[in-house]
């Protein structure tokens, strides 16, 4: 499945699903944020069960502060609309698959 | 049938991707394991000014995939997998990766880099996103009119901190020598930024947080033994780097900063094992040295091979 772009609009369909959310909080000049974003739409793509999605915190500050967002990239994994994981910094593609799995 | 490799390289930043580039155009069986994307440190760059040949500089996004496509248009393939483990010891070298299984290739190359120095405070980990940061071009918008810290007196904590005094209310630069040790092109614009303050010869000796996020950093002046406060909201910490070299599990002789012993012709103390770019012994650590020990490692791969 293709990444969503989350914004705060279309969040509420995010944090409702039924599926494990994978979000993906970056910056497009953000270095650390390169490493980590085409590893995030790999995972897209192999696991059409889990639902990700990207949030550009320049442009959605507020759903940002809602997570506590201070450092970027940070990774946060939903499930029932619960934040179950958040971690900070490029993480390798096996981290991120032991995340949405613990 | 297990494949064996000619060369397999860990790590995929300038050094390795010159060492697949000379390796695969010499037509050897190449592999590049890249744990996380191509790069490594050049990508947390804004510009580099000193690779040769862009006039205009160019950005280390830009420059890691020209390395990477370089060396994959004379056949070397890229892996993106992490290293957990090597046996280096006998002819056939074993490669434990996290996700691909075992790999196995004549010669390997360390290129695996480095990774940011940690202060060593108990609570670093803990408040590692919440108020310290490792990458002041990364976290740096997220302190817009604050108080931050800089720890550190070398160039990236010098640009650091000019980086964030046009964001920030206020910058401290803590530095445990009295004079910095940035090269003489930082000085002058730092000196002149008005909302930095420097507080030389301190160390940080505890990171106080409230709620969760950082409230201030107690320092100690290693000379008068004084300690002063600084309520501040983030801290930047800017110590130098750390050689990513856990995996190799001893296995290669390492100096007493943890870089990997080996001179100028990038051979280690195990045979068909190179060292290059910024996980080497060496004197300056820059992108046109790291290419340089790629070429050199390549260039007695080859001779091992062809023994």
């Amino acid at each position: 499945m293709s990444v969503l772009k989350v914004t705060k609009d279309n969040y509420f369909d995010v944090k409702n699903s039924d599926k494990t959310v994978l979000l993906d909080f970056y910056a497009d000049w953000c270095g650390p944020c390169r490493m980590v974003g085409p590893i995030v739409d790999e995972i897209a793509e192999e696991n059409p069960d889990i639902l990700v999605g990207k949030v550009n915190v320049d442009e959605q500050q507020e759903l940002a502060s809602a997570f506590g967002v201070m450092s970027i990239p940070t990774l946060v994994v939903l499930r029932n609309g619960e934040v179950v994981t958040k971690s900070m910094g490029a993480k390798p593609k096996a981290q991120i698959m032991a995340m949405l799995e613990s | 049938m297990k494949h064996i490799y000619d060369m397999i390289i860990i790590g995929g930043g300038p050094a390795g991707y010159t060492a697949a580039l000379y390796s695969s155009r010499a037509g050897f069986d190449t592999l590049v394991l890249e744990r996380m994307s191509v790069g490594g440190q050049m990508t947390l760059t804004d510009v580099i000014d000193n690779y040769p040949g862009f006039p205009q500089g160019v950005d280390g996004f830009t420059l890691s995939m020209n390395m990477q496509q370089g060396a994959e248009r004379f056949g070397a393939t890229t892996m993106y997998d992490e290293v957990v483990s090597v046996d280096l010891n006998s002819e056939v070298k074993e490669i434990e990766t996290a996700m691909s299984g075992t790999l196995y290739a004549r010669t390997v190359v360390i290129a695996s880099g480095a990774n940011p120095r940690e202060l060593g405070l108990v609570n670093e980990q803990e408040l590692l996103g919440s108020g310290i940061h490792y990458c002041a071009h990364c976290d740096g918008r997220f302190y817009k009119d604050k108080v931050a810290v800089v720890v550190g007196g070398g160039n990236s904590a010098v640009s650091d901190a000019l980086y964030l005094s046009h964001l920030c209310k206020k910058v401290y630069l803590v530095h445990r020598r009295d004079v910095l040790k940035a090269t003489k092109i930082y000085h002058d614009p730092v000196m002149k930024a008005e909302n930095i303050e420097f507080c030389y010869n301190c160390v940080v000796s505890k990171v106080e947080s409230d709620n969760g996020k950082v409230s201030s950093v107690s320092l100690i002046d290693v000379k008068t033994n004084e300690k002063r406060e600084i309520s501040c909201d983030g801290v930047f910490i800017s110590i130098g780097r750390k050689p990513a070299t856990d995996f190799l599990n001893d296995q290669l002789e390492l100096d007493r900063n943890g870089y990997i012993v080996a001179d100028e012709s990038t051979k280690t103390s195990i045979d068909g094992v190179f060292a290059v770019g910024d996980v080497r012994t060496k004197v300056l650590r820059q992108v046109v040295t790291a290419v340089s020990d790629g070429a050199v490692a390549a260039h007695f791969a080859e001779e091992y091979l062809s023994q």
